[in-house]
């Protein structure tokens, strides 16, 4: 019986590629941020996840704007990164899950989610750094994963209340997975911050706050927002959240506990956090 | 209409809706061309051919000619596809950021650091 260990969020801010490749751990800059990843360490050490599935937003590597899916599933052997255009390290790639994608996709589809199927994706910084920010120096992850990638980037974008259903309907049919994997649930980007405009640098820690707080116990209080309102509250890019509330969704309705945060301004332009649950009552199949 | 449907804009923000995609889809194809090494090496060869084989708008060129970020997501360009373009002149977030708001590279970079200070207004609010 596969069972869902819990979920762990973080911001997947590009410059932490590069303090990553640099070394710069420690550096007084980058610290209070890297410091609230010793947690994450022991957490994944403990409940030892193989399988992960992931909810990001591509940044013009895999889509372009002349196909924008507004939630695509992948369901490749392989997940390959590439050069992003400006000098990131290029990041390993991931081992996929087909049999899993395909059995969210049959689910997702019969429970009326019409999602874009990708059995070729790359994945972008927003994939790999919180991979590398959860299992620094290895040579190859120790998980599978089912990538799902929610458009943030062209308007008009999913409602916080369809992306929190979309995560639940992936709830759903693990329950019914045959497998006997454990899942961990991640959610990458944000938190608030807008690198466009004359707004940009624009961070709102209050609205952070709020989000964090109820993510655990009433991610349904995420859902009042339009978007337009997340836009004006979290900034164009903290837009991100989306995805953060996909995963929570996938989790399941019951209540989480929060079992770490971590938040930190700024790391680049970005109000950074890192946040795990767990399922209040194991969660199996 | 109600006034859901057309909600306040907000300040010194750009929503990059269908009808930006569509007015930015040519600056926005090109930058998406700078993925590539080749590419952006060929761009910095010859800028004016690489602009005119991806057929920018007028405004679009101009704006491109000038470094103008601003400029760039008014003729619909979106920052993701943007930031590839910032790249290959090495210009990171804070210093496209500083060039939207007017502010020096050192200024935004400050700006960023001091909204650290919500932190500790929140934990004031809150305990």
């Amino acid at each position: 019986m596969a069972e869902i260990v819990g979920a762990y969020f973080t911001s997947h801010v590009p410059a932490i590629g590069g303090a990553i490749h640099k070394g710069l751990q420690q550096d007084p800059y980058w610290k209070p941020f890297f410091d609230g990843f010793d947690k994450v360490h022991e957490w994944l050490a403990q409940v030892k996840p193989d399988v992960a599935i992931v909810f990001n937003n591509d940044h013009g590597l895999n889509f372009f704007l002349d196909k924008m899916p507004t939630f695509a599933v992948g369901a490749a052997h392989e997940y390959h990164n590439a050069d992003e255009g400006w000098g990131l390290p290029l990041y390993k790639s991931f081992q996929g899950h087909t049999e899993l994608s395909w059995h969210l996709i049959e689910h997702l589809v019969e429970s009326e989610f019409d999602v874009t199927t990708c059995q070729k994706m790359l994945v972008d910084h927003a994939l790999s750094i919180p991979f590398e920010l959860a299992w620094p120096d290895v040579d190859a992850w120790p998980v599978k994963i089912v990538p799902f990638a929610i458009n943030t980037v062209q308007h008009p974008l999913p409602s916080a209340k369809r992306c929190l259903a979309l995560g639940r309907a992936v709830h759903e049919a693990l329950k019914t997975w045959q497998g006997d994997e454990r899942i961990v649930i991640i959610g990458t980007g944000g938190l608030s911050h807008q690198l466009d405009g004359e707004r940009a640098g624009f961070i709102n820690a209050e609205y952070d706050k709020f989000c964090l707080d109820n993510l655990s116990k009433d991610p349904d209080a995420l859902t009042q927002h339009s978007i337009h309102e997340m836009v004006r509250l979290s900034g164009t890019q903290g837009v991100e959240i989306l995805n953060w509330i996909a995963a929570r969704g996938a989790l399941g309705e019951a209540a989480a506990s929060e079992i770490h945060r971590n938040y930190h301004i700024p790391i680049s332009n970005t109000a950074a956090a890192t946040l795990l649950l767990e399922p209040d009552a194991l969660v199996g199949a | 209409m109600t006034a859901q449907q057309h909600p306040a804009p907000i300040e010194g923000t750009h929503l990059f809706d269908g009808i930006a995609a569509a007015k930015g889809f040519e600056l926005n194809a090109m930058c998406y061309s700078f993925n590539e090494a080749a590419n952006r090496a060929a761009f910095l060869a010859d800028e004016d051919a690489y602009c005119a084989r991806f057929n920018l708008t007028s405004d679009q060129r101009e704006a491109v000619a000038k470094r103008d970020v601003l400029g760039m997501i008014a003729a619909g360009g979106n920052i993701y596809y943007l930031a590839k373009l910032a790249g290959i002149f090495g210009l990171n977030v804070q210093d496209v950021g500083a060039l939207q708001t007017g502010k020096s590279v050192p200024e935004f970079k400050q700006f960023l650091l001091d909204q650290a200070q919500q932190i500790k207004q929140l934990e004031a609010t809150h305990g």
